[in-house]
């Protein structure tokens, strides 16, 4: 008997809009002018946003952050394809999901700053708070949306991971399960290139991450990260194929980590400044504003409008941020269970005393 | 003799070691390149290259699992967890796996492997970065449990540990990394596992921690004539030196900074009633972190033993 070829696969790439702002009319998603300015809009609320956290880092007026810079398209671009009635798992580097779906910035830096009530997401949005350990959040997406299934709910549930978190055990449960069982859920993995110091190359042996969902019987695609179009439109496509019962989907958005890790972490010591620099032209802001120019959508006004009113929205928040008192002490006994244990009673005195 | 912080005493320890034993191999996030998150394996890639030094994917069941395969087949492997709050992930491998070895094959295969983390209070990071539950370990037959409290002790320590033939749980307070200096000498000396020193001698009460909150302890003790137990080993640890200085006292205290219930300090309790009942005068009182979540930096200050708590319960203790 010869050897015969059973499967084989092909791993589309999407990219919409190029460095030069211009954009690929086949492929180009119908989005009104409003959205592509809101997608703007979210770009420099996060760049402020992400500016000011590091600043509060660098003054000591918050603890460890972790910065989203370069990633805004990934994190934009996906987060306004998803409705509010969807499920949102996401890692520690998700500021930029968080901002998109309205959380209240002060919380985010309430939470770097170590302040759990910063943690308790506002009512009206299904997204759950930052998941510090890597990729343990992806079979919570996967449960959610068995649920959601079970229950008949016609909702999608993402859930967001970086390219080191593919190397865990739960990523491989997590999509194993939801390929077998067909479930409305959205993996997207921003592929930044770097899990603190670990590079792509020593983080998996596949040529793209995308690949790994056809081991697990459903369609990965990759997509450009810095690309917001491409992005939005992969992601769209993909929650709305969960919604009508098409089963799972796994994002690979390339994207690249132009901070450090976190502000505990200095990447000098482990990557170039010639890497940094190449893809400092690839930056997804300075794209979509070039895009917006061409398209009559963007002007010196209003780009320094947005800047300004931004700015003093984050300034606001910051203080806010700043004039909130600490966490009274029992806070810490509040939470471990619905009612307080005995003993934790007396413990609470004794803290109290 | 050079002066060493914690930080740099196991760094000398682990490259002694992989000097004279070219069996010795690290593994771990971020360990290789960037030396570390702590830097304690800052300048071992330069030295000993890629094959010993080896960064590994975010793999924390793979780490342990990879380096029980390693041990079975001659390594010594050193594998680091980043920080003790993701050290879960490969809490399979070790329950499992590291720690029955050689019940499991009679003898026949043994798992000299080190498993170092960072636990403990005191850096303000996120959370999970910030656990101690050298509990879970404890109560796991076929593992050892190390927690060197100063530079000295760290070193010698580790140096033990990477010889021996069973696996060890090797936990680093991050708070002492930079915290105290001391003399640490170059070359091999090693502290036999299991056993416990005296830090301060004294008469009326018996203080015993481990780790960062020794420190504490021996400030707490200033002024009483406190005897302090270094534990250093908390799996297998030194019965004969706690009952010794019971034995003297009458009273004992035990401080830790994970949460009460079921905490290391229960053990030594039950164990000090059960052994050294007839020569107390007192009840054995802990002074633990309350049976809540880890909190985070806002609330952390709040959730360990301080000085203050310390010195309420070795007065309460004193007036049986
Ligand atoms: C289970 C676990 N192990 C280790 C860590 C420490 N750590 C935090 S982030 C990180 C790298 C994550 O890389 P990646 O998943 O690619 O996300 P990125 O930070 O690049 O966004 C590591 C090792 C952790 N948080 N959780």
């Amino acid at each position: 008997m010869p050897e015969k070829i059973i499967e084989s696969f092909q791993i589309r790439r999407l990219d919409i809009l190029n460095e030069k702002g211009e954009a690929n009319g086949p492929l180009m998603p119908a989005l009104s002018d409003d959205l592509i300015k809101k997608m703007y809009e979210l770009f420099i609320l996060l760049r402020t946003f992400d500016r000011y956290a590091l600043n509060l880092h660098a003054e000591g007026r918050i603890g460890t952050y972790a910065s989203v810079l370069g990633q805004e398209a990934s994190q934009v671009g996906s987060a306004l394809a998803i409705e509010k009635s969807d499920w949102i798992f996401p890692s520690f580097r998700e500021s930029g999901v968080y901002l998109s779906m309205g959380y209240p910035p002060r919380m985010l830096l309430q939470y770097w700053s170590g302040d759990e009530r910063g943690s308790r997401v506002p009512d009206d949005l299904n997204i759950f708070p930052v998941c510090v350990p890597v990729g343990t959040q992806i079979p919570h997406a996967v449960g959610a949306a068995a649920a959601a299934k079970y229950k008949g709910d016609k909702i999608a549930v993402v859930s967001y991971f970086g390219d080191g978190g593919t190397s865990k055990g739960d990523f491989h449960e997590g999509l194993n399960m939801a390929g077998v069982m067909k479930l409305p859920v959205v993996f997207i993995c921003q592929n930044n290139h770097w899990a603190i110091s670990v590079p792509l190359k020593q983080q998996t042996a596949s040529k793209t991450i995308a690949q790994k969902a056809y081991a697990y019987g459903f369609d990965g695609i990759q997509v450009d990260g810095n690309d917001v179009f491409a992005v939005y439109k992969a992601t769209k496509e993909a929650v709305d194929k969960a919604r009508q019962g098409g089963g799972p989907t796994f994002i690979e958005c390339v994207t690249y980590r132009m901070s450090d890790h976190t502000t505990a972490d200095d990447a000098k010591r482990y990557r170039s400044q010639e890497e940094v620099d190449a893809w400092k032209s690839k930056d997804p802001l300075l794209r979509l504003k070039l895009f917006m120019e061409k398209k009559g959508l963007w002007s010196e006004q209003y780009g320094k409008e947005i800047e300004e009113k931004t700015k003093e929205i984050i300034e606001k928040e910051v203080r806010e941020k700043e004039s909130t008192k600490d966490p009274d002490p029992k806070d810490m006994f509040t939470y471990t269970y619905t009612n307080l244990t005995l003993r934790q009673m007396k413990q609470m005195k004794e803290v109290e005393s | 003799m050079p002066v060493l912080n914690m930080v740099q005493a196991i760094n000398l320890a682990l490259k002694e070691e992989m000097q004279r034993d070219d069996s010795v191999v690290i593994l771990g996030e971020d360990v290789g390149k960037d030396g570390g998150v702590f830097r304690v394996t800052e300048g071992l890639y330069d030295r000993f290259g890629a094959q010993r030094i080896i960064d590994t994917p975010l793999a924390e069941s793979g780490i342990v699992g990879a380096a029980i395969g390693m041990a079975v087949y001659g390594l010594k492997p050193v594998a680091e967890i980043q920080f003790m709050g993701f050290i879960y992930p490969a809490l399979d491998q070790i329950l499992s796996h590291a720690s029955r070895v050689r019940a499991r094959s009679r003898g026949r295969f043994s798992c000299p492997l080190v498993i170092r983390t960072p636990y403990g209070i005191g850096i303000k990071a996120p959370e999970h970065h910030e656990e101690s539950t050298e509990a879970l370990f404890c109560h796991t037959p076929g593992v050892k449990v190390v927690v060197p409290s100063t530079p000295y002790n760290a070193k010698g320590l580790l140096m033990s540990s990477i010889r021996d033939p069973d696996p060890v749980i090797f936990l680093e307070a991050a708070r002492l990394y930079r915290m105290i200096k001391e003399e640490v000498p170059e070359g091999e000396y090693t502290i036999p596992l299991g056993q416990a020193r005296i830090a301060r001698e004294g008469s009326s009460v018996t203080i015993i921690a481990w780790g960062s909150m020794l420190h504490r302890t021996l400030q707490a003790a200033e002024g009483y004539d406190a005897e302090v137990i270094d534990m250093m080993t908390l799996s297998p640890f030194d019965e004969e030196t706690i009952y010794n200085s019971v034995k003297k006292t009458g009273r004992v205290v035990i401080v830790h900074e994970a949460p009460k219930t079921c905490g290391f300090g229960a053990e030594l309790s039950a164990s000090i009633a059960e052994d050294a009942m007839l020569y107390l005068r007192a009840p054995v009182m802990r002074v633990t972190a309350y049976d809540v979540v880890m909190p985070t930096a806002k609330l952390e200050d709040y959730y360990t033993p301080d000085v203050s708590r310390i010195r309420k319960a070795v007065e309460e203790i004193l007036k049986y």
